[in-house]
C-alpha cells in the first residue's frame, strides 16, 4: 500500500506501453453467475425502485423520454389542428399558450436531454469498456428527479394550470404581475427540479470518460463518442447554471417580491434574456453533440471504413464548445443592443457553423472513403444530411443581423429550429436506434417498417416544415392562435397541418417498430454490423455488468473474438470474488491503471431523495413557504445518510487485477472518482457564482432604475463582519489542512474537524448578524435584493462548509480517517476552499457598493 | 399573376404578395432586406445542391480521398469564404439601414396589452397622439421610438422594415422608410399574452403634403404645408 498522496508521479510519468499480462481463462458460465449475483437489480418491484445500474437506467431514461417526446407531438398535433384554420376554434387562446409552451418545454427538457443523457448513460460504460458509470446512486437520483419534475410539469397540464408564457418565459410577461396563479411556477420550479438529473448526469459522464477508460485507452484515441459526450458534459456543468440561477431568482422575486426582472425597482427583463440564451444558445449544441457523436460512431461502420480526420473532428468539438457560449445574443437581436455589438455576435454565430462544417465534411469524406451500405441506419444518416444541411444554412441566414430582424419571431424561425433539432437530433437518434437496437435487445428488426418509418417521416417533416420558411416570410409570428385577417397564409398553414400528421403517423410506424422488435424480432447474431468497438464486444442484450473481465490494452477494438475472451475473464479484474461491485480507475491522460473503485449496491436511497426534493417543490409551488424548511431538513439528512454510504471503517488489501498487477482500493487513494466528481460540481457552481456577479454586474450598469436609494447600515461595522465571514471560512479551509496533514503522519483529526465546524459556524454567525443588521429590506430595490442573494449564496455554502466539517468530525470519531484512509476530507477541502473564495469575492462586492454611494 | 391563381407554382409566386408580407417590400429598409434573402436564398440552394452531390458521389468503390481535403478544404476553407463573404454583406446592409442622426421624422410607438398608442406629427408640427394606426410622410426616413407599457412586445411592419422590442424601461429606435402612399399592416411580433394574435396596428403612409384627416386639428381646415421645422422645439 502506498502512501495516499503520492498518486500520480510514479504511475503517469513514463509514457511507456502498457504491458499487462492476461489472466487465466475460466468458465464464462461460472463467471457471470459470480458477477450476476453481486452486480443484477433485485427482484420485483423493488428491483424497479431500487436498481442503480446504467444499463436499467440509461434503458429508463431513454423509454420516458420517448413517452415525453410522444406527449409533446401530440401538443404538436393539437397546434396544428388549431393553425390548419384561421380562426380555429379548436382551442382558446389561454389553452393554445399553455399548449405551445409546454410543447417546447417537453421536447427541450423532458425529450431531447433526457434522451442524449440515457444514451449516454447506457452507451459510455460499453464503449469506453467499464462495469457502470462513476456515481450509480447519483444517475438514479437523476433519473427520479427528472420523472417528478416531469409529472409536476405533465399534472399541471391535465389540471389546466401549465406555464403559458412560452417556452422561454420571458419576463415580465412571466413575473407575478402579468402572470399570477402557479403557471409560471411550475415551468421554473418544475424544471429545475429536472434540471438536477442534468447535472448528475453532466458530473458523471465527465468523470467516467475522464477516469474509467479501458487501460490504454489514451484520451486522444479514444471514441469519437466519448469525446462528443465529453464536450456535451462540460457544456452541460456550464450551461445550465445560468438558467437555474435564473429560474432561481425569478422564483424569488415571484415568490417573495425581491425585484431583479422589475424595471419600476431596479430590475431588467433582459437579464432574464441574457441568462436565459446563455443556456439556451448552448443548449442547442447540447443536443446536438451526442447526436454528431452517434453519426460519428455509425457513419464509418455502415460505410465499412473508420472516421476521416479524427483530430480535426475533435479539434471541431472544442471549438464548439468554447464558441457555443459567445453567440447567445442571437436570439436578442431585436432589443436594441448597438449595431457593432451585434456585429459582433453576428460574426461568432456564423463562425459557429465552421466546425460544424468540418464535421459534416469528414462525414461525407468517410463516405468516398469507404463503400456505402444502405441499411436501415442509413437511411436515417441520410435524412440527417438533408434536413441538417438545410437546418443550418438557415440558420446563418438568420446570424445575419438585417434579416434577423424581419425573420425573427416569426414561423421562419419556427421552421430553422425544427429543420436544426430534429435534423440534427431526432434523425441521428433514429439512426442509433436502428444501429443498437440490436445490442440493446438481443433482437434483429422487422423488415420492412422502419423503412416505411423513415419514408413517412421524412416526407412528412419537410411537408411540415418546409413551406413554414415562406409562411414567416409572409410575415406570420409565432405563437399565434388564429389570423382571421390574412387568407395568404392558408394554404401554407393548412399544408403544414396536413403533412404534420404525416409526420404523426411515422414516428407513430417507428414507435411500433421498436416495440415488435423488441419483443418478436428474431434472434439478432452477435455484432450484425459487424463494427470494432467495446459496446459489441459482450452478449446481447448485454449482462447486468457488462464485462466479466475489463478490456486491457490491446483489446480495446471489440469485435466477437475480445467478447469471449472478457466473458472467459481473461482481461482484468475478473469476476467479483469479494462480492463487490468494483471497477478500474485509470488515469486522465493515457488511461494507466490507477485504483479499483468499489461502487456501491441496489439502494432506494435515490428514489428517498428525490421524493424530498419533491416535497420540497410541491411546498414552494403551493405556496406553503415554512413547509419547505422541514422539507429541506429531510434533504440535509438524507444526504447525510447518502455520505454515510460513502464511509469505509477498515483498511482494505490491495485488488490484483492482473498476474503481476495489484492496485490500491480506492479509500487508500487521494484522488478518487469522488474528488473527481467534487470538482466537476464545483464547476457548475462556480458558473452559477459568475452568473450571478454577471447579474449584479448586469443591472448596476445597464438596468435603468439605478442608482437605488441608498444603504442604512453602518458600513464599518458591516465591513467588520464580512472580515469574519471570510476570515472564519479562510481559517476553516487551513483547519482541513491540519486534517490532512495529521492524517497522513497516522495522527489525529478530531482537532482539525472540531476547529473547522467551530470556525465555520463562527462565520456562519457573523453572516447571521450581517444580514440582521446590515441588509436592507431586499424588495426595495434590485441591488439590495441582489445583495441579499449573494448573502444567501455565502451562508448556503458556509452552511454546507460546517456539515461537511461535521461529517469530517464524525468520521474521526468513529475511527474512519486514518493513517491510509483520508475520508471525506478531501472533498471537504475542496468545498471548503470554494465556499473561502467565493465568500471574499461576494464581500468584496457587498463593501464596494456601500462605499460606491 | 392572380388569373392563375389555382395553379400551384403561379400561387408560389403570388403568393408572395401579402399585407404582412417582407417578400414584397414598400420601402428602402425592407427592400434591401428582401434582396438579401433572395441571394442568401441562392446561395443556400447552391450550396444544399453541391454538398447533395458530394454525398451523392460517395456511394461508390472505396478510393483514396486526403482527409484535409475534407477538414481543411471544404470544412474550413469553402465554408469560411462562404461566410465571410455573407458576414460583410450582413454588415453593410445592416450599416445602410441604421437610424442615424440626420433629422428624420421621429414618431413613437407604445406598446400595451394589447394594444398600441402612436405619436407623430401633425398639423404645424404638433405632436397628434392616435390609436391602432401610425401615419407617417412618405419618401423620408423614420426614426420609430418604440416603447412600452407592461411587458416585452415588438414593433413590426413587414413591409416597411425589421422589427424592435418595446421594452419596459427602455427607448428603442428604429428606422422605416414607406416610399408610396398606403396603408400597411403592422403586429406585435414577440409573444405578449392571450391577445398577441389580436395586437395588430396600421401604418398609413401619406404623400407629402395631403395630411390624412386624424393629424388635423378638428375645428381647422386643411392646411397642406407639411413643415417639420418645429417638431425639434415640440418634444
Amino acid at each position: 500500500m502506498t502512501d495516499i498522496r503520492a498518486t500520480s508521479g510514479e504511475i503517469d510519468a513514463p509514457d511507456t506501453a502498457l504491458d499487462i499480462a492476461a489472466n487465466p481463462p475460466r468458465r464464462a458460465l461460472g463467471l457471470h453467475r459470480e458477477m450476476d449475483r453481486v452486480w443484477t437489480n433485485a427482484e420485483g418491484w423493488r428491483g424497479q425502485i431500487t436498481a442503480v445500474n446504467h444499463t436499467t437506467l440509461g434503458l429508463r431514461f431513454m423509454a420516458t423520454a420517448l413517452v415525453f417526446f410522444a406527449i409533446g407531438g401530440i401538443l404538436a398535433m393539437l397546434i396544428r389542428t388549431q393553425l390548419a384554420t384561421p380562426e380555429g376554434a379548436f382551442l382558446d387562446t389561454e389553452i393554445y399558450n399553455q399548449i405551445f409552451t409546454m410543447h417546447g418545454s417537453i421536447m427541450m427538457f423532458l425529450f431531447a436531454i433526457p434522451m442524449l443523457e440515457g444514451l449516454a448513460i447506457y452507451m459510455l460504460p460499453k464503449i469506453l469498456g467499464t462495469r457502470d458509470l462513476a456515481f450509480p446512486r447519483l444517475t438514479a437520483l437523476g433519473y427520479w428527479c427528472y420523472l417528478f419534475g416531469g409529472l409536476i410539469l405533465l399534472f399541471a397540464l391535465l389540471g389546466g394550470v401549465a406555464p403559458r408564457e412560452g417556452w422561454f418565459m420571458y419576463t415580465p410577461l412571466s413575473g407575478a404581475t402579468y402572470s399570477p396563479g402557479i403557471n409560471a411556477d411550475v415551468w421554473l420550479l418544475g424544471v429545475t427540479f429536472v434540471e438536477i438529473s442534468a447535472l448528475a448526469a453532466a458530473v458523471e459522464i465527465t468523470v467516467t470518460i475522464l477516469r474509467q477508460r479501458a487501460p490504454g485507452m489514451k484520451l486522444t484515441e479514444m471514441p469519437l463518442f466519448a469525446w462528443y459526450m465529453l464536450g456535451t458534459s462540460v457544456m452541460m456543468l456550464v450551461g445550465f447554471p445560468p438558467l437555474i440561477l435564473a429560474s432561481v431568482l425569478l422564483e424569488i422575486e415571484r415568490a417573495f417580491g425581491w425585484p431583479f426582472f422589475e424595471v419600476a425597482r431596479g430590475g431588467d427583463p433582459l437579464l432574464w434574456q441574457h441568462l436565459f440564451w446563455l443556456f439556451g444558445h448552448p443548449e442547442v449544441y447540447i443536443i446536438f453533440l451526442p447526436a454528431a457523436g452517434a453519426l460519428s460512431t455509425i457513419i464509418p461502420v455502415m460505410c465499412r471504413t473508420t472516421i476521416l480526420g479524427y483530430g480535426a473532428i475533435v479539434a471541431a468539438i472544442v471549438a464548439l464548445v468554447f464558441l457555443s457560449f459567445g453567440l447567445w445574443v442571437h436570439h436578442m437581436f431585436t432589443v436594441g443592443i448597438p449595431h457593432m455589438a451585434l456585429a459582433f455576435f453576428s460574426a461568432a454565430s456564423v463562425l459557429v457553423a465552421v466546425p460544424t462544417a468540418v464535421q459534416v465534411f469528414a462525414w461525407i469524406g468517410t463516405m468516398w472513403k469507404g463503400r456505402p451500405e444502405m441499411h436501415l441506419p442509413m437511411y436515417h444518416v441520410m435524412g440527417f444530411f438533408l434536413t441538417f444541411v438545410m437546418g443550418g444554412l438557415t440558420g446563418v441566414m438568420l446570424a445575419i443581423v438585417p434579416f434577423n430582424w424581419q425573420a425573427h419571431d416569426t414561423a421562419f424561425v419556427t421552421a430553422h429550429l425544427h429543420y436544426v433539432l430534429i435534423g440534427g437530433f431526432v434523425f441521428p437518434m433514429m439512426a442509433a436506434a436502428a444501429y443498437w437496437m440490436p445490442q440493446i435487445t438481443g433482437r434483429a428488426r422487422i423488415k420492412g417498417l422502419g423503412e416505411a418509418a423513415f419514408w413517412t417521416i421524412l416526407i412528412g417533416f419537410h411537408g411540415t416544415f418546409f413551406l413554414m420558411h415562406l409562411t414567416g416570410l409572409l410575415g406570420m409570428p409565432r405563437r399565434i392562435d388564429v389570423y382571421p385577417d390574412n387568407p395568404e397564409w392558408i394554404w401554407l398553414n393548412l399544408t403544414s397541418s396536413i403533412f404534420g400528421f404525416v409526420m404523426t403517423i411515422g414516428f407513430a410506424l417507428f414507435a411500433l417498430d421498436l416495440v415488435l422488435q423488441a419483443w418478436l424480432g428474431p434472434r439478432s447474431p452477435r455484432d450484425p454490423w459487424r463494427a470494432p468497438g467495446l459496446d459489441w464486444a459482450m452478449r446481447m442484450p448485454p449482462p447486468s455488468y457488462n464485462f466479466a473481465s475489463l478490456p486491457s490494452p490491446g483489446r480495446l477494438d471489440g469485435g466477437t473474438n475480445a467478447a469471449q475472451e472478457l466473458a472467459r475473464g481473461e482481461g482484468l479484474l475478473p469476476g467479483a470474488p469479494r462480492g463487490q461491485r468494483e471497477v478500474l480507475v485509470t488515469t486522465v491522460g493515457s488511461a494507466r491503471p490507477e485504483l479499483v473503485a468499489i461502487l456501491p449496491g441496489n439502494t432506494a436511497l435515490p428514489l428517498g431523495l428525490a421524493g424530498a426534493i419533491g416535497v420540497f417543490v410541491l411546498m414552494m409551488l403551493s405556496g406553503l413557504y415554512w413547509l419547505t424548511l422541514p422539507a429541506l431538513a429531510l434533504v440535509a439528512a438524507l444526504i447525510w445518510v447518502w455520505a454515510r454510504g460513502m464511509a469505509h471503517g477498515r483498511d482494505t488489501a490491495p485488488v490484483e487485477v492482473a498476474p503481476g498487477l495489484s492496485l490500491p482500493v480506492h479509500i487508500h487513494r487521494y484522488d478518487t472518482l469522488g474528488r473527481t466528481g467534487a470538482v466537476c460540481l464545483l464547476l457548475a457552481d462556480g458558473t452559477l457564482f459568475a452568473s450571478l456577479l454577471f447579474g449584479v454586474g448586469f443591472l448596476s450598469v445597464v438596468a435603468p432604475g439605478w442608482p437605488p436609494p441608498e444603504l442604512t447600515g453602518d458600513p464599518e461595522l458591516g465591513a467588520g463582519l464580512i472580515a469574519g465571514l471570510v476570515a472564519g471560512l479562510g481559517l476553516a479551509a487551513v483547519a482541513v489542512r491540519l486534517g490532512l496533514r495529521a492524517q497522513g503522519r497516522g495522527g489525529a483529526v478530531l482537532p482539525a474537524a472540531a476547529a473547522g465546524l467551530l470556525t465555520n459556524l463562527a462565520a456562519l454567525i457573523c453572516l447571521g448578524w450581517l444580514a440582521a443588521t446590515m441588509l436592507d429590506d431586499p424588495t426595495r430595490h434590485a441591488r439590495d435584493a441582489l445583495r441579499g442573494v449573494l448573502a444567501g449564496y455565502v451562508g448556503l455554502h458556509a452552511l454546507i462548509a460546517a456539515g461537511m466539517a461535521g461529517f469530517a468530525l464524525d468520521q474521526a470519531r468513529r475511527g474512519e480517517i486514518a493513517d491510509m484512509r483520508a475520508g471525506c476530507l478531501p472533498a471537504w477541502r475542496l468545498w471548503q476552499d470554494f465556499a473561502a473564495v467565493t465568500a471574499l469575492i461576494a464581500g468584496a462586492i457587498l463593501i464596494a457598493q456601500g462605499a460606491g454611494e | 399573376m392572380k388569373r392563375f391563381a389555382p395553379v400551384p407554382v403561379p400561387i408560389l409566386l403570388a403568393g408572395c404578395d401579402g399585407p404582412l408580407s417582407t417578400l414584397s417590400p414598400a420601402g428602402p429598409v425592407a427592400t434591401e432586406v428582401a434582396w438579401l434573402w433572395w441571394a442568401m436564398l441562392a446561395g443556400a440552394a447552391a450550396i444544399a445542391v453541391l454538398v447533395g452531390v458530394l454525398i451523392a458521389m460517395g456511394f461508390g468503390l472505396p478510393r483514396e480521398t486526403p482527409a484535409r481535403r475534407w477538414t481543411h478544404g471544404w470544412g474550413l476553407g469553402f465554408s469560411l469564404a462562404v461566410l465571410s463573404t455573407l458576414l460583410t454583406a450582413g454588415l453593410w446592409v445592416g450599416e445602410r439601414i441604421l437610424p442615424r442622426d440626420d433629422g428624420a421624422v421621429e414618431v413613437r410607438a407604445h406598446a400595451f396589452m394589447w394594444g398600441w398608442s402612436f405619436t407623430q406629427p401633425g398639423e404645424g408640427g404638433a405632436m397628434v397622439e392616435t390609436a391602432g394606426t401610425l401615419y407617417i410622410p412618405t419618401g423620408q426616413p423614420v426614426d420609430v421610438i418604440v416603447t412600452s407599457e407592461d411587458v416585452i412586445h415588438s414593433f413590426w411592419v413587414p413591409q416597411l422594415a425589421g422589427k424592435i422590442d418595446a421594452i419596459p424601461g427602455r427607448e428603442n429606435v428604429m428606422r422605416l422608410q414607406a416610399d408610396s402612399p398606403g396603408t400597411y399592416g403592422g403586429l406585435c411580433a414577440e409573444f405578449c399574452g392571450v391577445g398577441h394574435a389580436g395586437m395588430r396596428f396600421e401604418l398609413v403612409a401619406y404623400a407629402a403634403g395631403e395630411l390624412p384627416e386624424a393629424l388635423q386639428p378638428n375645428d381647422l381646415a386643411v392646411d397642406h404645408a407639411d413643415d417639420h421645422a418645429e417638431e425639434a422645439t415640440d418634444d
